[in-house]
C-alpha cells in the first residue's frame, strides 16, 4: 500500500457506507455549545457524495420551516455519531441538484425496497 | 545563523487529517529516512561542524572514486549525499559513521523547517513571476500583462541589472520555516507535516528542526 493511503486508512470509518444519493438519512453531529457538547439530528435526502480517502464528504437536503437546508459533511468526520439510513430511494443520478428547483409533492423520490427481513429494514450504522 | 540537525526525504503528497475537534488539518506526508551518517565534519580537521547524512542506497552505477569513500566510511554506497550545518561542534556528539538517523528524532508538535527544491514553471510572465497587477483586461484597457516601462530613456540608455522581466520561473531552493510535526510514524518512516512544502510529489526534501522559531510559535503549535 502506497504510504498517502496508508496515513489516509487509519482515519477512515468503516461504518460510513451503505447509503447514496437519494437515500433518507439521520446525521447525528456532535455540535459544542459553549461548555457542552449534545448530539444534534439532521434529517434529510442525500443529494451527493464526493471525494474519496478521507476527503469524501456528502450533502443532506431537508425542508426546514418551508427553506430548502443543506449541510455537507466528511464523511469521516469524528465528529459524526453515527448515521441511520432511514430509506433508500431509486434515483438515476449520481447528483440530485435537481430537487432544488423542486418542492411538495414534485420533489418526492420513489423509494427502492430490497428483500430484507422487515427486523432489519431499519438500517443503523454505528 | 543557527544551524539545527535534520533528515533527508522523499515529498509524498499532500492530504488531510482530522484534528481532535473534527477540524481539517492540511498535511504534507513526507517519507523521511532512514539517514546513514556517512560523513562527520569537525571544526578543527575541515572549518566547520556538519554531519553528512545518506538517503536512499545505490547498487548500480557507483564510480569508483564513491565506492571508496562509502568504504572509508564504512557504510553501504547511498544515492543522496548531504551536509547539515551544526551552529555547535557539541550537537556532533552521540553521531558516529555508519550510524542510523531515523524519523524519531522528530516529535509531534516540534517545529521543522523544509529545504526542497520548487516545482518548475517554464518561461512565465511578468504577471505570474514577480506577482505585477497588469492592466484592466476590459473598458477599453489596451495594456493587459505587458511589462510596460523598463526605465528611463537616453540616460542611462540601458536597463538596470536584475531588473524584473519575465523569464524562467521555479526549480529554485526554497525553505519554508516553521512548520508543526502533525504526526510521527516510526514504523513506515513517515512525517506528517502541516501545510505544504516545496517541490513536486517525489522530490528530495531536507526536513530539520527549526532554527528561527519565537516562543509563541512554538506555545502555538503544542497546543495543536
Amino acid at each position: 500500500m502506497d504510504a498517502i493511503r496508508l496515513v489516509e486508512a487509519a482515519q477512515l470509518r468503516k461504518d460510513r457506507n451503505g447509503f447514496g444519493p437519494g437515500d433518507t438519512v439521520r446525521v447525528h453531529v456532535r455540535v459544542v455549545e459553549g461548555e457542552k457538547e449534545r448530539t444534534q439530528v439532521f434529517e434529510g435526502v442525500v443529494i451527493r457524495k464526493r471525494g474519496e480517502g478521507v476527503k469524501a464528504s456528502f450533502t443532506v437536503r431537508r425542508i426546514s420551516y418551508g427553506v430548502g437546508v443543506e449541510r455537507t459533511f466528511p464523511l469521516h468526520s469524528p465528529r459524526i455519531e453515527r448515521i441511520d439510513v432511514i430509506r433508500h430511494a431509486q434515483v438515476r443520478r449520481a447528483k440530485l441538484y435537481y430537487l432544488r428547483k423542486l418542492a411538495g409533492k414534485a420533489a418526492r423520490l420513489k423509494e427502492r425496497r430490497t428483500a430484507v427481513p422487515a427486523t432489519q429494514a431499519k438500517t443503523t450504522t454505528e | 545563523m543557527a544551524r539545527k540537525e535534520g533528515l533527508l526525504g522523499r515529498k509524498v503528497a499532500m492530504t488531510q487529517v482530522f484534528g481532535e475537534d473534527g477540524s481539517h488539518v492540511p498535511v504534507t506526508v513526507i517519507q523521511a529516512g532512514p539517514c546513514t551518517v556517512v560523513g562527520i565534519r569537525r571544526r578543527d580537521s575541515h572549518g566547520y561542524d556538519a554531519l553528512q547524512l545518506g538517503f536512499e542506497k545505490k547498487t548500480k552505477n557507483v564510480t569508483k572514486p564513491a565506492a571508496g569513500y562509502f568504504k572509508k566510511a564504512n557504510v553501504e554506497p547511498v544515492r543522496v549525499l548531504r551536509e547539515f550545518r551544526l551552529e555547535k561542534g557539541e550537537m556532533l556528539e552521540g553521531y558516529q559513521l555508519g550510524q542510523q538517523v531515523s524519523v524519531d528524532v522528530f516529535k509531534p508538535g516540534e517545529l521543522v523547517d523544509v529545504v526542497g527544491v520548487t516545482k518548475g514553471k517554464g518561461f512565465q510572465g511578468g504577471v505570474k513571476r514577480h506577482g505585477w497587477y497588469g492592466g484592466d483586461a476590459t473598458h477599453g484597457s489596451m495594456f493587459h500583462r505587458a511589462p510596460g516601462s523598463i526605465g528611463a530613456s537616453s540616460d542611462p540608455s540601458r536597463v538596470w541589472p536584475g531588473h524584473k522581466l519575465p523569464g524562467r520561473m521555479g526549480g529554485e531552493r526554497r525553505t519554508v520555516l516553521n512548520l508543526a510535526v502533525v504526526r510521527v510514524l516510526p514504523d513506515q518512516n513517515l512525517l506528517l507535516l502541516r501545510g505544504a512544502v516545496p517541490g513536486a510529489t517525489g522530490s528530495l526534501v531536507m526536513v530539520r528542526k527549526s532554527v528561527k522559531t519565537t516562543k509563541a510559535q512554538q506555545r502555538v503549535a503544542e497546543k495543536k
